[in-house]
């Protein structure tokens, strides 16, 4: 017990991320487990950028589904107009992202609040616009269909047979570790804890000599690409993709999945995009009431756990053990 | 020319509900610092209330009367069970809660109520009134009257009576006003019982035009969101003018320009304003406090 403690809490996250990615398929009663899994690992990855810019950064952004829909359809109109391996395109939609979200950071960012809340919605809500409407290309409202990877014939040229969704569990988790490793070194790095003091406060943060503006535009541009990222990855795994990807509803579900989880940690945060990517596989069942019943989970949990899931557990947890005689 | 006056009629029609959402917004905002991103569903709540109501037999009038109340209840539930609990929660955290019962509502609604569109007769007729050579409906003068008599109405309430000018003192300094006796709690759930009221009452005057069904809530509420915003947050004199201007903007983009990217426009104006002036067009210049 005492080694586990003595890790580094990068180390120690990363590994607790890893085992759960390695094990979790011993406990997997079918391959359709295997597609909901990689659907967490995915959403995840979006949802560590939108740790950075929330919890590390403490700027509210309710437009990155816009950046995630860049990301998908630089995936699905690459290959099918312009003839791109997919592989360049992923690329491409990255730094497409990033370029739109250093373009438009610089005003955007200068908000604060709601104000701020209200301009990146709108910003998300004109990318969507567009695919909507930009129907020669995107295929407007129904979408369109996305070349595949082709992971799983790069695995069978190698000798190894495998289904397409255990092949992309794999590559998913794989992509969310390095992920999540990029965003815990930057969370101890001295850009991180300058990006932490603008979270307090940012006139405090200006006075020891931070560059607000600068680090702010930097944790948007991270986020976007990040979000794009995972938006490729989502299109090239369904192999098809529609606007939906870059709407209103797909940009607070993100941010519900980051704070829900807690904002302010990586784990908290791929907690929140399990949650929110099983919930509603799990309800289903109960399909009339699917609305409903995530409507009442966001809001108990934002009255109740106001950290967050996985810090108000872990707050939980020790009140308890401190009552305990030792 | 009468091209022009057409498109304006129309967009003053929708901008009257866009504007009556961001009044809905600033009350409760200034209240108690929420955005309330379920004030869209005031609206679908109150046009769906009166038309299964009247479908159930109640004369019209006696329908959108009980859709009001019925639509304050909710109003006054979600303060109590939802805001009030969460009191000093962080504006992502209110900013998730509220959309959280946004959602929670639509899903109600779909169950209590089903997923048609729907509407019932216009208070005086279909017949449109021709003026200067483009047309008028009825029902949107009464939407025009309606929303004036609303702004009117709220005014008098807020600078002439005492329990008008408690909330303003709220909304001004909710410890200052707690210090000369005003009953903060009474006033938070008076906002949102208001704002549900005023939110219903402009579902209601518009049904007969545009229809309703239980999902029209999100996008009135972006809207309404944005018009507030571009009037300066807080200020109901901006939110009359956001969202005239908003509904002008888009019923001229619609007409003009393309009807594809007419919910565009908006957005496009707002960001604009947003980069000119962080503060919105009426906003008061916010100091920031260390």
């Amino acid at each position: 017990m005492s080694t586990i403690r003595n890790l580094s809490p990068l180390t120690a996250t990363l590994l607790v991320l890893g085992l759960i990615v390695l094990l979790a398929p011993l406990f997997f009663p079918s391959a359709y487990y295997f597609r909901i899994g990689t659907l967490v690992f995915i959403n995840g990855l979006a949802v560590i950028g939108l740790v950075i810019l929330i919890g590390y950064a403490g700027q509210v952004s309710l437009g990155h589904a816009g950046f995630s829909g860049i990301g998908a359809y630089a995936c699905a109109i690459g290959p099918a107009h312009f003839g791109l391996p997919p592989v360049l395109c992923i690329l491409i939609g990255a730094a497409l992202s990033a370029s739109l979200a250093w373009l438009a950071g610089r005003p955007i960012l200068r908000l604060k609040g709601h104000y701020l809340a209200v301009a990146t919605l709108g910003f998300g809500i004109l990318i969507s616009m567009v695919l909507n409407n930009e129907a020669q290309w995107t295929g407007g409202p129904d979408g369109m269909t996305v070349e595949a990877l082709g992971l799983k014939a790069a695995l069978k040229a190698m000798g190894l047979k495998l289904k397409t969704s255990v092949v992309w569990y794999w590559f998913s988790g794989l992509v969310l570790l390095i992920g999540a490793w990029l965003a815990l070194n930057l969370y101890d790095s001295p850009s991180g804890r300058a990006l932490r003091s603008l979270h307090d406060s940012e006139v405090a943060a200006s006075v020891v000599g931070v560059d607000v503006a600068r680090y702010k535009l930097t944790a948007f541009v991270v986020s976007a690409v990040y979000a794009s990222l995972a938006g490729s990855l989502l299109a090239l795994f369904n192999k098809f993709v529609t606007p939906d990807i870059a709407g209103f509803l797909h940009s607070i579900e993100l941010v519900t999945m980051a704070v829900l989880g807690g904002a302010g940690s990586v784990l908290g945060g791929i907690l929140g995009a399990a949650l929110l990517t099983a919930l509603p596989q799990a309800l289903t069942l109960f399909h009339e009431y699917e609305h409903l019943l995530l409507g009442l989970i966001m809001m108990l949990v934002m009255i109740f756990l106001r950290q967050g899931l996985l810090p108000g557990l872990q707050a939980a947890l020790t009140a308890t053990r401190r009552r305990r005689p030792a | 020319m009468s091209e022009l006056l057409q498109f304006a009629f129309s967009g003053l029609t929708v901008g009257a509900v866009y504007a009556l959402v961001a009044l809905g917004f600033t009350i409760i905002y200034n209240a108690s610092d929420v955005v309330n991103f379920a004030q869209g569903e005031f609206v679908m709540l109150g046009g769906m209330s009166t038309v299964f109501l009247y479908g159930a037999g109640l004369p019209l009038w006696l329908a959108a009367f009980a859709a009001i109340v019925i639509v304050v209840f909710a109003g006054l539930l979600l303060n109590k069970l939802a805001i009030e609990p969460a009191r000093n929660a962080s504006v992502v955290a209110l900013i998730i809660i509220t959309i959280g019962a946004s959602i929670f509502l639509r899903g109600t609604a779909q169950i209590v109520f089903d997923k048609q569109l729907h509407r019932f007769p216009a208070f005086s007729g279909d017949q449109p009134i021709a003026v200067l050579g483009a047309t008028i409906l009825p029902q949107s003068l009464w939407v025009l009257a309606g929303a004036a008599a609303i702004f009117g109405g709220l005014y008098l309430f807020f600078t002439r009576s005492l329990v008008g000018k408690a909330v303003l003192a709220t909304a001004n300094n909710r410890v200052a006003a707690k210090l000369v006796g005003i009953n903060t709690n009474f006033v938070m759930a008076l906002s949102f019982a208001l704002s549900a009221a005023t939110g219903a009452a402009a579902g209601i005057l518009v049904t007969p035009i545009t229809l309703t069904s239980y999902d029209i809530g999100v996008t009135l509420a972006l809207k309404g969101f944005a018009a507030a915003m571009l009037g300066g947050m807080g200020n109901p004199f901006g939110a009359l003018i956001g969202g005239l201007l908003i509904g002008l903007i888009e019923a001229m983009t619609a007409g003009y320009i393309s009807s594809d990217y007419k919910d565009a426009a908006a957005f496009v104006v707002i960001l604009a304003v947003l980069f000119a002036m962080p503060q919105g067009l009426f906003g008061r210049k916010s100091v920031e406090r260390v």
